[in-house]
Parts: structure tokens; sequence; C-alpha cells
């Protein structure tokens, strides 16, 4: 039911006779600024108080800089390793039958309904070098806990659900005539997935790359265990914060913060482009 | 090669050809599927399967009574009781919240609509320590009203008040992001017919509105709950680990932990690891039943 289009008049909102929008949108917006928006603010007002300069001394501060260095980087890799993974199974998920198929789609949301902590010490234990998987690596001469690999092991378990889940549903909607016709024309099944299956996907990826990064950085509970530490080669940014608030160093918690959610604003900021070129190019986010 | 016991795809979305027999154009040889799917479970069992089981292994590593032990102390039942607590607080009050803007952003329409939607959504992408720290800002010692509550013996930080507020802000977007799309695919139509025929406001919510909403707002309860039960980066920056007082059940893992007392640290662990099972299982069975009421379109996310 297509409403008649309103009179050119400037209204902040369109008349309706579903009543409520006062005490709703009123409650709302109150929960929002109390719960979120002045919290955040207090954040932001202790980064002006530092400056640009008050930042920028904290960041290339070296043990802060290689901390960044380290959450950002390894999250990059991770993100990397979780996005083709994640492929894999969101394209087994949707495209094949097997026995066990629901279980399986069921186990890749397991990072988010696990407590960070408990995954955080079940892959310290399963990685030390007595683990059951740590075992193996050390024979190979490879350390997995207590260096920057357990960091990538934990921010690959965090982000791969984001992985799938953002790509899944656009497996799902693939319209097979298209690959049908693909086909027909003569085009390989290789061809047909590089050449048609694949282009349209591509924005969903990079959105599920873009959040199992976002969440890599920003993760604490499951890498804390894992990663050993050790300031300059396997201490995280979100530690530095804990430690530097620990200190009450306030002023250089809130610049690292500052930091990492300038960067996560950019990040977000990417999606929405992303999603608005792919809109533009697909037609469909 | 299409002998292999892997059927093609198909089944799960009703179609009217038979299901190819032969090699069909749409789907890749038998042996790469082989492949891909031996790849993908082989994965997901290495990184998600293993430490799950692993937190069950580690804490039956000596025996039921050893397991047990870990419940028995004092400590652990504080936690146990602090954990409940906050859920039991900031799961109801996010409800309300989510249904209040749903009901707000879904029903209407007003300028400003995507910035309210985005605003909400911020905490997901706020880092867990970056949650607590706020908060630190606002009510800790050098915090900005801090030190005038402190003069009136208001404690937050380091207190049970911080580390409720702290899982409701992490727990916050859960209830309405899962219920915005919902009842914005279900219109307006139905609560119109309501008021037409003479319902109140609130009886057209009550009758109409929440039984078209009741599974995704059971849905969104639910990984609400498990959020803020398992939340450890925010509420370890405002809890100050005071044992017995301000230490829910993610942060008496931690202690018992770092104590090198892994026997029970798993045991507390299992407990959450648990609930998260819990959670998994009742979630999956919603999304298999009921998942056109779940969610807009038709997988959520």
């Amino acid at each position: 039911m297509a409403e008649p289009p309103l009179r050119p008049r400037r209204r902040f909102r369109q008349p309706s006779v579903i009543p409520g929008f006062g005490l709703t949108f009123g409650y709302t917006l109150t929960v929002l600024s109390l719960i979120v928006l002045l919290p955040l603010a207090a954040l932001v007002l202790r980064a002006s108080q530092l400056g640009f300069a008050g930042i920028w001394e904290v960041a290339t501060d070296s043990r802060v800089a290689s901390a960044l260095r380290v959450s950002f980087g390894i999250s990059l890799l991770a993100a990397l390793v979780a996005s083709v993974f994640g492929f894999i199974v969101a394209w087994v998920l949707t495209r094949y039958d097997f026995p066990g198929r629901r279980i399986v789609d069921a186990v890749v949301d397991l990072p988010f309904a696990l407590p960070t902590a408990v995954a955080g010490i079940a892959l310290a234990a399963l990685y030390a070098p007595n683990g059951l998987v740590g075992a193996q690596l050390a024979k190979l001469g490879i350390e997995a806990a207590y260096t920057p690999l357990g960091i990538f092991i934990a921010m690959v378990f965090i982000g791969l659900p984001f992985a799938v889940r953002t790509v899944q549903p656009l497996i799902v909607e693939i319209d097979k005539e298209i690959e049908e016709a693909s086909a027909t024309l003569g085009a390989g099944r290789w061809h047909t997935l590089v050449k048609v299956v694949l282009p349209p996907l591509i924005p969903a990826v990079l959105t599920g790359f873009a959040l199992a990064f976002a969440r890599g950085v920003g993760e604490y509970g499951s890498i804390i265990f894992i990663a050993g530490n050790l300031p300059y080669v396997s201490e995280i940014a979100p530690l530095l914060i804990v430690i530097k608030l620990s200190e009450f160093d306030y002023g250089g918690a809130c610049a690292i913060a500052t930091i990492m959610l300038g960067i996560s604003f950019v990040t977000l900021l990417a999606i929405n482009l992303i999603q608005a070129w792919s809109r533009r190019r697909f037609g469909y986010v | 090669m299409s002998s292999l016991a892997v059927r093609a795809p198909g089944p799960s979305r009703p179609t009217s050809q038979p299901a190819p027999r032969t090699a069909s154009v749409v789907t890749e040889g038998g042996f790469v599927r082989w492949l891909l799917i031996a790849v993908a479970i082989g994965f997901l069992a290495l990184f998600l399967v293993l430490p799950l089981v692993t937190v069950f292994v580690q804490a039956f590593a000596k025996g039921w009574a050893a397991y047990l032990a870990a419940f028995t102390e004092a400590d652990a039942h504080s936690a146990i009781r602090l954990t409940l607590i906050a859920a039991a607080i900031a799961v109801p009050f996010n409800l309300v919240f989510g249904v209040a803007a749903a009901w707000a952003i879904a029903k209407f329409e007003f300028k400003g609509k995507n910035l309210l939607v985005t605003l909400i959504d911020l905490p997901f992408s706020v880092s867990p320590v970056v949650s607590g720290l706020i908060y630190v800002l606002v009510f800790g010692a050098q915090g900005l009203i801090g030190p005038w509550l402190i003069e009136r013996d208001v404690q937050i930080i380091f207190a049970i008040p911080g580390i409720v507020l702290a899982t409701i802000f992490v727990t916050f977007p859960f209830v309405a992001r899962q219920l915005i799309p919902l009842m914005q695919e279900q219109g307006t139509a139905e609560e119109e017919a309501a008021l037409t025929l003479g319902a109140s406001g609130w009886h057209a919510f009550r009758t109409v509105t929440l039984p078209n909403i009741r599974w995704g707002l059971l849905y969104s309860v639910l990984l609400c709950n498990a959020r803020a039960m398992g939340e450890f980066g925010a509420v370890s920056v405002v809890s100050g680990h005071i044992r017995g007082l301000t230490n829910t059940l993610p942060l008496h893992v931690e202690i018992l932990y770092n104590e090198y007392n892994f026997v029970a640290a798993f045991a507390v662990a299992s407990l959450l690891a648990g609930l998260a099972l819990v959670t998994l299982v009742i979630k999956s069975v919603l999304e298999w039943r009921y998942s056109a009421d779940i969610a807009a379109g038709a997988r959520r996310h």
C-alpha cells in the first residue's frame, strides 16, 4: 500500500495512525544517550584534552606502536584466512548436502556463543607445548602458544563466523539459471565459477573480511591467554589499554582507545562504501 | 564419480526438476565436492570444535571429585550469583529498550532514522576493553562525575553497578537490531486494522505485534543472555577483580587459570561452555522451525 507522496512540507515525521511514537522514540533516545553516547563522549572529551600532539606522542611510543602493529597486522592476516576458509565453509553449507550438514552449520556460530575467556584458556591449553595440537606442532619446530602465531589462531577463531555468515545468504540467493546459461554457452565449471558466480559475491566477502578484521583488532578475552603478552612481541593493543588503566595512566589508555576507535570507524566506513558500491553495481548488498 | 555418497545440491530448496543423476552443470565434480566438504569440516573441527572439547576434557582431567570441588568454593558461588544478577538486569533492560526502539524505528517514518540505527549498533563495533574504559572515564575516581559520586559514597566502578552497566553496553544492540528489520517487514497494516476496530495502542501491541515478533524476540533474548553471562573484556576493566565481591564467572575463570588451578578453571569454564551449547541448540531449533518469524528475509545476521 503506497502512501500518497507528502506535500513538500518540512516535517520530522510522517503522519501515522499508530500511537506511541513520542513515548518510544523519547525512551530510545534517552537510553541511547545515557548508556552509549555520553560515555563515548567522555572518551572523545579526554582525547581532545590530549590533543592531536598528545595522541601522536602515545602512538609513537615504541611499546604502543608495536602493540598496534601486532593487533592490526595479525588481525589482517587472520581476517584473510578466515575469509578464505569462511567462503569454503559457506559454499559447502549452501551448495552441497551431506550427513550432519545442519550440525556443521550450527557449529559455525560457536565463537559467538562461547564466552571469550573460555575460548581463550581452551586455545591456550590446546596449543601449549604439552597440549594436543601444540605437541604436534612442537615436533615440527613450530611454537604456537605464547607467540604471535597464537594471537593469529585466536583471531581466526573469533573472526570465522563473520566471514561465513556474511557470504552465506548471498550464495543461497544465487540464481542457478545464470550458471546453466554459462554452461550452455560452453563455459567449463571453473570458468563459470570465476567469471559468473564469484564476482557478485566479492562485496559480501569484503564485508565479512572487514567485520572479522574489526573484531580481531578489538578482541581481548580469547587472545590474552594464548598470546604470552610479551611487550614488543605478542602484546596486543587492548591489553595495553588495560595495563595503562591499572597504572592509572588514563591519558595513555584514552589515546590508544581513540586510535583503535578511529581505525574501526574507518573500517565501518569502508564496509558502508563497499555496500553502496555493491548496490550500484549489482543491485543488492 | 557420481556414485559418491554426496548428493547433488538442491534438496533444501524445492524444485520441480528431479535430482540430477548424471554430472550436473551447476555443481562441481564429485572429487572437488568431496575435497571441499573435507576441508570445511576439517577446518571447523580443528578451529572450533577441538577447543570446545578441550574445555570438558581438561575439566574432568582429574575426575569427578576434582571437578565438583571447583563449585564448593564460596568465591565460585558469589561469581555465579553476580553473573546471574548482571544478566537478570541487563537482559530485561535491553529487551525493553529493543522493543521500544524497534517500535519507533520500524512503525514510523522520520528523518535521521539511519543515523539512529547506526548509533544503536555502535557498541558492536567498539572493543570490549574500550567499552569498559568509557565507564571508567565517567564514573572512575578521576572520571567526569566519579569524584562527585565518591563524595556521596556512591561506588559505580569496581562495584556491581559498573559491571551491570558494562554488561548492558556490550549487549545493547542485540534485541533492537533483530527486531527492527523483522517489524519493518511486517509493516503496520495489522496494527492499523486493530486500531480501526477500536483497540487501544497498548492492546494492539500486546495482541497483534507481540505474537508476531515473539520468536524473533526469544531468539534475540537468547543471544543477548549468552553474551551478558559470558562477557569478559568490558567487565574485566570495570570490575577491579575483588574476589567474592566483583568477580563474575568469566573473571573467576581467569583468576583460577592464572593461579595454575587448571582443573577448577576449566570446571567453571565448562559451566559457561554448557551455557553456550544450550544457547546454540535452542538457537538452531528456533532457526529450523521459525526462520521466517525470526528474521526478515531468510537468514539473519
